[in-house]
Parts: structure tokens; sequence; C-alpha cells
């Protein structure tokens, strides 16, 4: 089973380690990753207004160069499956938005939005199952118990990225019981850590990190796990180093269970 | 009156501000509440009045942290932070409004720093 692959910017630099174990279990689980030629960098965030077009089309060239290789695409990074999902969406529901950007384009079929976009905790869950991803634990992480840290742009607007209930998700919960683990259930898990203000406003990302962590701690998990980069930078950067609990990519610990993270 | 259209910003934001029944849900659950000085239940009420200038002088528009709270949990449908989206935008397009620079980058990096971050603040923050 081969997917299309959008690693995006941060996967190859700052994030290789959820971007490596994340290939070193698709191919226990038996599925293959390959990466899109010539992909750009999603910029991070999706605007939210109607009249942004320049800025949106590099996602959409990925999904049109997916939909080219008759292929699902997946990817691994909360903000790529935030823009990927919502820049898919507005091409196939807003036709005004499409319009624009298939004028620009110039494509030799316009793009509608007809590339399946998955995350990779998709692919576990509905492609190849948990039931299946638990046959292929070696290293059951038995008696640990693990906060999955959601953030904001993995499900939100859940309406769009149709990835999970966004109040109450347990797709990452589901995860860490198939590896043998106990789901530690916080309330922070889905607010936000601060994201970008951390860049000029280090406090304020202090403060919703701080917070994340804290109620984490609380409830007693031993570590958490995430699917996005600069959560990771926050819970490990922007947190007072008491109490601070280890913070991992979900990859990783599912590289640690399948016996393959070294 | 406000130098900058009402008209623009609604539909820069593809939001309808008549459709708020003002019950603060958008407010309650911004984890910047407390660094703004305009709240998102604010930007709805005010935009709606036209009050653009003083929105887009707030450093408020520079707060939202674009985590979708308020837009998953109005119960109507108004998606507070598409009018923070839009007039930010308003600003930064303007001729050397850009909030951040490129050549203030270097500055604010660190060894662990994800481009994530770069690229988002970018977009966020400059045309």
């Amino acid at each position: 089973m081969v997917f299309s692959y959008y690693p995006g910017c941060t996967l190859k630099n700052k994030a290789q380690d959820l971007d490596m174990y994340a290939r070193r279990c698709a191919e226990v689980l038996g599925f293959t990753l390959e990466e899109l030629p010539q992909w750009q960098c999603c910029g991070g965030a999706y605007s939210m207004a109607q009249d942004e077009i320049a800025s949106k089309l590099a996602a959409v060239r990925a999904l049109n160069s997916a939909k080219e290789q008759d292929r699902t695409l997946v990817t691994l990074c909360s903000a790529c499956h935030n823009v990927l999902k919502q820049a898919n969406h507005d091409m196939k529901e807003n036709e005004e938005f499409s319009q624009k950007a298939n004028n620009y384009m110039k494509l030799a079929q316009p793009y509608l939005g007809e590339t399946k976009v998955l995350h990779y905790l998709e692919v576990l869950r509905d492609v190849i199952g948990f039931d299946e991803v638990k046959k292929h634990v070696k290293n059951p992480l038995t008696g640990k118990r693990i906060g999955a840290y959601y953030g904001c742009l993995l499900l939100r607007p859940g309406k769009v990225l149709q990835m999970d209930n966004p109040e109450n998700p347990k797709i990452m919960e589901d995860l860490i019981r198939a590896l043998g683990a106990e789901p530690v259930i916080y309330a922070s898990r889905n607010e936000c850590c601060g994201g970008y203000v951390t860049m000029e406003d280090k406090n304020l990302a202090r403060k919703k990190s701080t917070a994340v962590m804290q109620n984490a701690a609380e409830m007693k998990a031993d570590l958490l796990v995430t699917a996005c980069p600069l959560c990771l930078y926050n819970l490990k950067k922007n947190t007072p180093e008491e109490g601070r609990l280890p913070v991992l990519y979900f990859t990783e610990l599912l590289a640690e269970a399948l016996g393959v993270k070294e | 009156m406000s130098k900058y259209d009402k008209e623009q910003v609604l539909c820069s934001s593809g939001v309808n501000v008549l459709k708020c029944m003002r019950c603060g849900k958008c407010s309650a659950t911004c984890p910047s509440y407390d660094e703004m000085e305009y709240h998102p239940h604010e930007f709805v009420y005010m935009v709606e009045k036209g009050q653009i200038d003083k929105l887009m002088a707030s450093p408020s528009i520079y707060k939202c942290l674009s985590c979708y709270a308020c837009v998953e949990r109005c119960p109507r449908g108004v998606e507070p932070a598409k009018l923070v989206e839009a007039l930010r935008l308003l600003v930064i397009r303007q001729q050397g409004q850009n909030h951040l620079k490129a050549d203030d980058i270097p500055a604010l990096l660190d060894e662990d720093l994800p481009q994530q971050a770069i690229v988002t603040a970018l977009r966020k923050y400059s045309k």
C-alpha cells in the first residue's frame, strides 16, 4: 500500500524524529510513504480570510500532485494536516476561491478537491486498524500512563478536518491503548499551547504551555505525546523545568512499541 | 465614522456579525483573553458598529493564536477569529506595516525552534 506523503518543512529540519519513526513504523505495518515530488511549505497556518488566494496555493499544488498520482495524501504535522484539509475543503466547497485558485495555477485539469487527505493517525485507525497495530506490538508499554496532547490544529475546525470529536477526541488514546499503555484524560489536552506567539510573546506561550503541563501532571501522566512540532517545542521549552513531563512525538512511542526505535 | 470600511472586513472574513447572540462563549474560551484589550465578543459588536480603526490600532489583533477555539465553540457559527484575521490583514497589507519583519527573525531563533513557528508567524504577522 503506497500513499503520497507530504512531510512539510519542519519534518525535514527540527522534527526529523517525527518523520523517521513514522516511516519505519509504516514499513512494519505494511504501507509506504512516498514523498511528493517538489512539494512546497504549506505556510504553517491557513488564512481564515476569504480574499487570501496566493498564500494557499502551495497546499493546493500538493493536493493536485497527489491527485495526479491517484493516491491518498498522508501527512504527519498537525499544521500541515490543518492547512491541507482546509485548502481541500475550500477547493471543493468554496466556488469563488476554487475558481480563482484554478485560474492562477492553470493546471491541465482544474483541481476541485478530489484528493483524499489523511493524517497518519487516521491511516492507523481507518486503514490499518488499531487492532492490527496491536498485533505488531513487540514491546507493550505496560504500566505507562500517557497523556495525548492534541493542541488546536489537529482537531479544529472539526467540521472541516473531520478527524475526531474536537471536544472529546479519542484517536490518540485508542492508539496508546493499542500499544499497551494507559491513556490519561486531562482537560487541557485540546487547548492551545500558545503556538507561534512564542516568536513575539514568550510570556503568553509560557502561560499557556505551563497550564497544559500542570494539568497533565495533576492527572498523573508519566509522559505526553503529540503530533505537532510547535506543541512539542512549547511544552519542552516554555514550561518550568520542575514538574516538566517528557514530551515525545507519537511516532516515537509507536516505534518503541513496535520494536523499531533503535 | 471609520476610515476603513466595515464592508471590507465583513467581505474578507465572510462573517455575519448579526448572527451573534452575545453569549460570550468566544471570549470565555479564548486562550488569549487575559492579553487582549478587546476580546473576541467585542470584535463582533465593534465591527457591527463600524469601529474598524479602533480595532486596527489595537495590539489585540496580534494576540489571537488562531487556535480555532472560538470558531469551534460559537453556538451561532459567527466565528470571531475570522474577524481578527481580516482586521490584521487590513493593517499588514499596507505598505511598511508588517508586524514582524524577516530581518527580526535571526534574533528570535534558538536551536530548537521549529520552522513551523517561523513560517506561521510570518504568515500571521507580515505580508
